[in-house]
């Protein structure tokens, strides 16, 4: 290929559509180059079952961040994002906890459980909301470096130090708590109800390999509510068309701006000349040459697999090598021939068109974590299961369901050894039946599963160990330590060579923010 | 009646099956969780109905918690900024109580059934902070906002339909006073309290007594021009009485999300007389007492006088060199007073007096807007004020 250009992104995940979309609307010159034939990387939709469109990684909508929606224009690009109402959890005897959109019925329903709780749910929301407003506000930003002394480094530190003291003494001691302290000890601390504790803590291990009552896993919390829709923080909605919208419509507003997207393109090395990035090598033995070179694969793959050591600093590999990537998480994909019935929750309760779960509570969870520190995946695993398509009309045909169904904790490896198509069958059916015991006509309505471990997500969309995260969000590797110390503001020891994907501030989630960030550091640095 | 929570978004209280064949505008509003009636027919009668006849107002979804035990007073002596052992039993206090930093949680009423039998009443929902504060004291705190049944009788022919009603000796309940009351085999609490700033009363009993006695009080209040007030013609009465409304005077909860200093101390929402430093340790007492020595507040609640008809809902308030310095919170044009009245939470270094305060007001007339620069006037709260809200024996009009 005669083209040069002069940015190259590889991986057209979201981060990297929507890096490319500011690049090239900045008048960079930029293609994005993609292994698979589709593009979408872990925010894709798919038609694996005729008829049926499955939110094949991501499956619900809330982190993406509203500034880039509206810089990109992706509502014209065909973005559309529907809230939907509350969640519930069966119990083991038959009951359920549901959660609610409207304040009074949340609080009554969890007077059922216990009185108390009910009414320190508002204490409770009041501390998450306080802690998701100053964590919104340096999503956008570059992590500050707290051991340069340039000036502009020094502004970043000064403006989250003042922004830190502004919410006072009492709220600073809170916060370097709630940053370091497990799930459990958060929820512990406003509420007595195992299964509203079991309800809430879901939301502190998705995707990560700690347990609710591991230290680091509040924020894991935080994480899953600091996203919106509307306005409303903490709301999560469904991209209409699956997850797949949203690449598309990054695609589409990248496209609109002259980019160039090349698919069924893997990269096999990031060619380094004179200490420079200058462009890539295909597994087919092209060569893209471009002036800047941008990853939206995870740190590990970017610099261990596609990349000689020689071009790397001795000490950055080995903090590369010692970044936490576990992946945890597994999934499937189920088209059904018609709605399951939960005879558990009541027919007209409303929390069945959100998530629903079997875990009623935190010990489930944690027992949950033991199975995946053994080697294995849970028996009993977490699940969030959602059936999109009774609120999106595009996902099934009429009458038939889309269900995806996230699972906790699926481990990258069987007792050390790699999967095996016998083990992905048996985890597949320990999720089913599980599922099968809350909803007796689930398994007869089954037409198609898509089943994913870390196996699949590793080698079909390329995250390591099939971490979703591109590596764990606990403080060790956030912020400025996020991915490694030292090389958090987007730029790699290598000349040219960037990083815009989740393993970098401000971590996982379809959030769009790692790409937006490195494209403005990009930017700078060509004086755009 | 027991809903699961999916089957409502908002209960109904005991007197729908009386307030929905009331109310003619189906103007509803949800209330802490419940339906309530916002107008019945028209504000303007309602209003006036509780400054010349009497109103009957459902309150029932107003937050109530029993205090029973051994240890009641001293919780609540310990909890609350006001000095409770002074509280008599058959009598109602106004009380508020605070966080560690002095910052409002929270007003309300306290009424003292017995020695150890105590009921809160008040807007938001407070049971954690109850029970934790309650750590080493013997006693029982629960919640019975859902049991108990309230209504408020205002106005100035309240007395005389109280008594029409059976209850014998009613006149001479004194302000703050609360006896209790049979009636057609139902217990029912009367207190002479309200928030109407008018001569008045509230009746608390079971919930499976509502109908009969919303139905005993029509009836005898048919001759009294008794009317049922929906919450606008409360709102407007609450004013007037230069009463303040929590999450609309101050933030409730003691809980802010954004920095910025937005809770408020009761010193600096002019309930010091609500703060008593002699009775010992409260909750908030190390903070406002510092407060107070050091004259720290940072604002200052008043009443204004605002020039004009305009009422000035939400205006920031700016001194005579166009300093920004408070802002309103409750405002209304005042049928009674016959004047535009606003409480205003203003800096507390402004020289009310000397400041020549000027509110920021915008007007629509016929769609087009206008801004109004309204000169105020630093007044006495409450705005209005009648010698029958305290005469005892209560007078029959």
């Amino acid at each position: 290929m005669a083209d040069r250009f002069d940015a190259l992104v590889i991986g057209a995940g979201h981060n990297g559509l929507t890096a490319a979309a500011y690049l090239a609307r900045a008048g960079v010159k930029t293609v994005v180059v993609e292994r698979n034939p589709y593009i979408g990387g872990a925010a894709v939709s798919r038609e694996l079952y005729p008829g049926f469109t499955y939110s094949n990684c991501s499956y619900v909508c809330s982190l993406m961040r509203p500034e880039i929606m509206r810089d990109l224009d992706l509502p014209r690009h065909g973005l559309q994002v529907i809230p939907f109402e509350g969640s519930v959890t069966m119990t083991e005897d038959g009951g359920y906890f549901a959660s609610y959109l409207d304040h009074d019925q949340n609080r009554r329903e969890m007077a059922r459980y216990s009185a108390r709780d009910a009414e320190a749910y508002d204490d409770y929301s009041a501390e998450v909301l306080r802690q998701c407003r100053f964590i919104k506000d340096t999503l956008l930003m570059t992590p500050p470096d707290p051991t340069s002394f340039r000036p502009r480094d020094l502004r970043g530190l000064v403006d989250l130090g003042r922004r830190f003291a502004a919410q006072g003494e009492d709220w600073m001691y809170d916060t370097i708590r709630f940053w370091t302290m497990s799930c459990g000890d958060f929820l512990d601390q406003y509420f007595e109800s195992d299964i509203i504790k079991g309800h809430l803590a879901g939301s502190s291990i998705i995707g990560t390999a700690l347990g609710p009552k591991s230290p680091g896993s509040a924020y894991v919390l935080l994480h899953h509510y600091m996203g919106e829709v509307d306005g409303n923080i903490g709301a999560w909605g469904y991209a209409r068309g699956g997850m797949g919208a949203v690449s598309k419509s990054l695609a589409a507003a990248f496209q609109e701006a002259g980019g160039v997207i090349r698919t069924d393109a893997p990269v096999a090395q990031i060619i380094v000349e004179n200490g420079k990035a200058c462009g890539v090598a295909l597994s087919n033995g092209d060569e893209i040459r471009a002036n800047n070179v941008v990853s939206n694969m995870d740190v590990k793959r970017t610099f261990l697999n596609c990349m000689d050591a020689s071009d790397l600093p001795d000490d950055f590999v080995r903090q590369v090598k010692n970044f936490k990537i576990r992946g945890s998480s597994g999934k499937l994909n189920i088209a059904l021939d018609g709605l399951p019935e939960f005879p558990s929750i009541p027919a007209d309760c409303p929390a069945r068109y959100g998530d629903m779960h079997v875990s009623d509570s935190m010990d489930y969870l944690e027992i949950a974590y033991d199975d995946w520190k053994s080697g294995t995946w849970s028996k009993r695993p977490y699940v969030d299961m959602m059936i999109p398509s009774m609120t999106d009309p595009t996902m099934a045909p009429p009458g038939k369901h889309f269900m995806s169904v996230f699972v906790q904790y699926v481990p990258p490896k069987i007792h050390g050894r790699d999967w095996a198509d016998a083990d992905r069958d048996a985890f597949r059916d320990t999720v089913i039946n599980r599922i099968a015991e809350y909803s007796p006509n689930f398994k007869d309505l089954i037409l198609d599963v898509e089943v994913r471990t870390p196996r699949e997500l590793e080698a079909e969309v390329g995250l390591t160990e099939g971490n979703i995260f591109q590596g764990e969000l606990t403080l060790d590797q956030l912020l400025f330590n996020r991915p490694v110390p030292g090389y958090a503001q987007y730029r790699s020891p290598v000349k040219g060579l960037y990083m815009c994907g989740s393993s970098t501030h401000p971590g996982g989630g379809v959030m769009g923010a790692p790409g937006a960030n490195a494209a403005r550091e990009i930017l700078r640095d060509l004086k755009r | 009646m027991i809903m699961a929570p999916y089957e409502s978004q908002v209960l109904t209280t005991p007197f729908h099956p009386r307030t929905s064949a009331y109310c003619r505008t189906n103007h509803w509003a949800n209330w802490s969780g419940y339906t309530t009636v916002q107008v019945y027919t028209d504000v303007q009668l309602e209003y006036f109905a509780a400054r010349n006849s009497a109103a009957l107002f459902d309150l029932s979804p107003m937050t109530k918690y029993d205090i029973t035990g051994p240890s009641a007073e001293a919780f609540l002596n310990r909890l609350l900024t006001r000095d409770i052992r002074r509280l008599g039993v058959n009598r109602v206090a106004y009380v508020a109580w605070c966080n560690d930093d002095g910052m409002l949680i929270d007003d309300g009423t306290v009424f003292r059934f017995a020695n150890n039998r105590f009921r809160l009443c008040c807007q938001e929902r407070h049971l954690p902070w109850l029970l934790d504060s309650a750590f080493g004291f013997d006693v029982d705190i629960t919640e019975v906002t859902e049991s108990i049944a309230a209504l408020a009788l205002q106005g100035p022919t309240s007395c005389a339909v109280l008594k029409s009603a059976g209850f014998a000796g009613i006149e001479n309940l004194r302000p703050f006073d609360l006896a209790e009351y049979e009636l057609h085999g139902a217990s029912i609490h009367i207190s002479r309290t309200g928030f109407t700033g008018d001569l008045g009363y509230e009746l608390w009993f079971h919930d499976r007594h509502a109908l009969d006695v919303w139905d005993a009080l029509m009836e005898a209040g048919r001759l009294y021009g008794i009317t049922p007030m929906g919450s606008q013609a409360l709102e407007m009465t609450r004013i007037e009485a230069g009463f303040i409304q929590a999450n609309v005077d101050f933030l409730a909860g003691g809980r802010a999300t954004r920095p910025g200093g937005n809770l408020r101390s009761p010193l600096e929402l002019g309930l010091d007389w609500l703060v008593n430093f002699d009775k010992g340790h409260f909750n908030g007492r190390r903070a406002l007492l510092a407060e107070h020595q050091n004259r720290t507040s940072r604002f200052k609640l008043v009443g204004l006088d605002v020039d004009g008809n305009k009422p000035a809902n939400d205006a920031l308030l700016y001194d005579h060199r166009d300093r920004e310095i408070g802002v309103v919170t409750s405002a209304m044009w005042s049928p009674t007073c016959k004047k535009s009245i606003a409480i205003a939470s203003i800096k507390h270094h402004v020289d009310a007096d000397h400041a020549g305060i000027w509110a920021d007001i915008y007007v629509q007339r016929e769609l087009k807007w206008r801004r109004i620069k309204a000169t105020c006037r630093v007044v006495e709260r409450p705005f209005f004020n009648p010698p029958r809200r305290r005469i005892t024996p209560a007078g029959a009009h």
